[in-house]
């Protein structure tokens, strides 16, 4: 009877001998029968104490036994053991707890070494369902995850200010120069910006990289064309270019309100802004390389010149830049 | 319907068939995607939708079709995953048939937003018995057909099923036990997990 309803089992005589086994107790050890053993020289009684002798044992009735298998592979069991109907007698039942995944595997159990209503076969059900669910979650994330990194590198838009990023001004003024266009490049960038973020933090820089871009959004013609293309650069296209009076202007006023204090949490942020620009009528063939490299030129002389200004590009800067050997970096803006 | 329903429905249809059917299949059921994820959750309207795309492009009798996706799901080694949970439903198939009425409570403990059919198994006799389906989709008893075909397979038994009709949305099969040891089936280890 014992058999059936506690599979996993065993009895012993006053002496601690084990005098039966359990059917699937008597699989955990495949050196020798357990059977005719002394309890003690299987199972090592590892709490809620070392027990070491019987009496220990027997003072541990109806306890969480937990013990391990003196065999390899050393698997870990829980118990409980109560007085058995004759004289001095014990019965220890067994079970795998939490490790029957790999007592299953060890062993080689199939669900009639369990007790019709052990729930162990239930845990293996659930365990390897939930991991088929969860590789199945897995492979879902992984593929989501790829896809954004794909949609990342394909982006146009830069998340910080809502302006084009490098690779969106990339395309558009490679368009301009294939459509013949007269425009106007204009690279801009911001002066103190560093103190910013390096004394009132990067949320503090973001946000005047956030106004300086609603400035330029404001100023520039619906048609035209703002970009952040690097930390704190922005590259400028204007369309339509017949007078670059207008350019100038368009330029000073950013300029001008770039320098009014920007508020950030209460305390003012000052930055301003230099810009130099190049006409795309200047050119018989224009490059984006020549007219990014130019621009550059022009904004150079801006901040030679004291920063806060705007300057056009033209033949006598680049030979004056070229003479005095000026190392002039073309921006190597960070890709965004 | 869950995504694990309609990519199940994929996978039968390119494992037996070949992608490019599956491709044609999509196109026909007007997807705008070829890929089910297992682990969204579509529409309704597109599970009956892509069953009737899959039959139209394989030319198959739609009954038929889907005994032959309950048989596929089984059977086929990539689904092994599938077979050794319903294993572990019992030691015989006759274990196993009694637990195909928990089989939709089982599911759930697994992904919890899976909705089986209601299934449940009468006793008429000795070795007679019927199983009732209702589920959302229609023929989902055609389906469990095919299950209750590969699986007696599985556990080597010998049966004979017979798909009774529906009324009222219930569809019913009738499965006769001809002989539970009939051949040797296929081994199931705990242990072993599928990968």
């Amino acid at each position: 009877m014992l058999s059936v309803l506690c599979p996993m089992h065993v009895v012993l005589c006053p002496d601690g001998l084990i005098t039966s086994a359990g059917p699937t107790t008597q699989k955990l050890s495949r050196q020798q029968p357990v059977v005719g053993r002394p309890f003690l020289d299987v199972f090592e009684i590892k709490r809620p104490r070392e027990i070491t002798t019987l009496e220990g044992l027997r003072e541990a009735a109806a306890m969480k036994l937990h013990l391990q298998l003196r065999e390899p592979p050393h698997r870990e069991l829980k118990g409980v053991l109560m007085e058995g109907p004759d004289e001095g007698q014990m019965i220890v039942n067994l079970s795998f707890g939490i490790s029957v995944v790999d007592a299953v595997q060890d062993y080689k159990l199939t669900a009639a070494d369990f007790a019709p209503t052990d729930l162990a076969i239930e845990m293996l059900y659930l365990v390897e369902a939930k991991s088929a669910a969860m590789e199945a979650s897995r492979q879902l994330n992984r593929r989501l995850q790829g896809a954004r990194v794909a949609a990342e590198e394909q982006a146009l838009t830069d998340t910080l200010t809502g302006l084009r990023n490098r690779r969106g001004m990339d395309s558009i003024l490679s368009d301009l120069i294939a459509d013949g266009e007269n425009f106007a490049l204009m690279h801009m960038d911001l002066d103190y910006f560093k103190a910013v973020n390096d004394t009132m933090g990067h949320a503090a820089g973001d946000y005047v990289l956030q106004q300086v871009a609603s400035i330029m959004l404001k100023e520039v013609r619906s048609h035209d064309t703002v970009a952040r293309v690097g930390g704190d650069e922005f590259v400028l296209l204007l369309r339509d270019v017949e007078e670059p009076a207008v350019i100038d202007q368009i330029a000073t006023r950013i300029i001008e309100r770039i320098r009014e204090p920007i508020l950030f949490e209460g305390e003012r942020c000052k930055v301003s802004g230099s810009a130099g620009t190049t006409l795309s009528r200047n050119y018989e063939v224009a490059t984006a390389d020549q007219l990014l490299g130019d621009a550059d030129v022009a904004l150079y002389e801006s901040k030679h010149r004291g920063r806060g200004r705007h300057t056009f590009f033209s033949e006598e800067l680049r030979a004056r830049s070229e003479a005095a050997k000026i190392p002039l970096p073309r921006a190597q803006a960070p890709q965004m | 319907m869950h995504g694990l329903i309609n990519r199940a429905i994929q996978r039968f249809v390119v494992d037996s068939y070949g992608a490019p059917q599956w491709a044609a299949v999509a196109r026909r059921a007007d997807l705008g995607f070829v890929e089910f994820e297992a682990m969204w959750t579509y529409d309704d309207a597109i599970t009956p939708r892509v069953l009737a795309a899959v039959s139209d492009i394989l030319d198959r009798p739609y009954d038929e079709l889907m005994e032959d996706i309950g048989t596929y799901l089984v059977s086929h080694p990539n689904l092994e995953a599938l077979r050794r949970l319903l294993r572990f439903g019992g030691v015989t198939f006759v274990e196993f048939l009694h637990s195909l009425d928990d089989l939709p409570d089982r599911a759930r403990l697994a992904v919890a937003d899976l909705t089986l059919p209601r299934l449940e198994l009468r006793e008429h006799g000795p070795h007679q018995y019927s199983l009732t389906c209702v589920g959302d989709i229609p023929g989902c008893g055609h389906l469990f057909t095919g299950v209750l075909r590969a699986m007696a397979d599985d556990y080597g038994a010998l049966v004979f099923l017979e798909h009774r009709g529906e009324a009222d949305g219930v569809e019913t099969v009738s499965i006769a036990l001809l002989e539970a040891d009939y051949a040797e089936g296929r081994g199931f280890e705990l242990g072993a997990q599928a990968s």
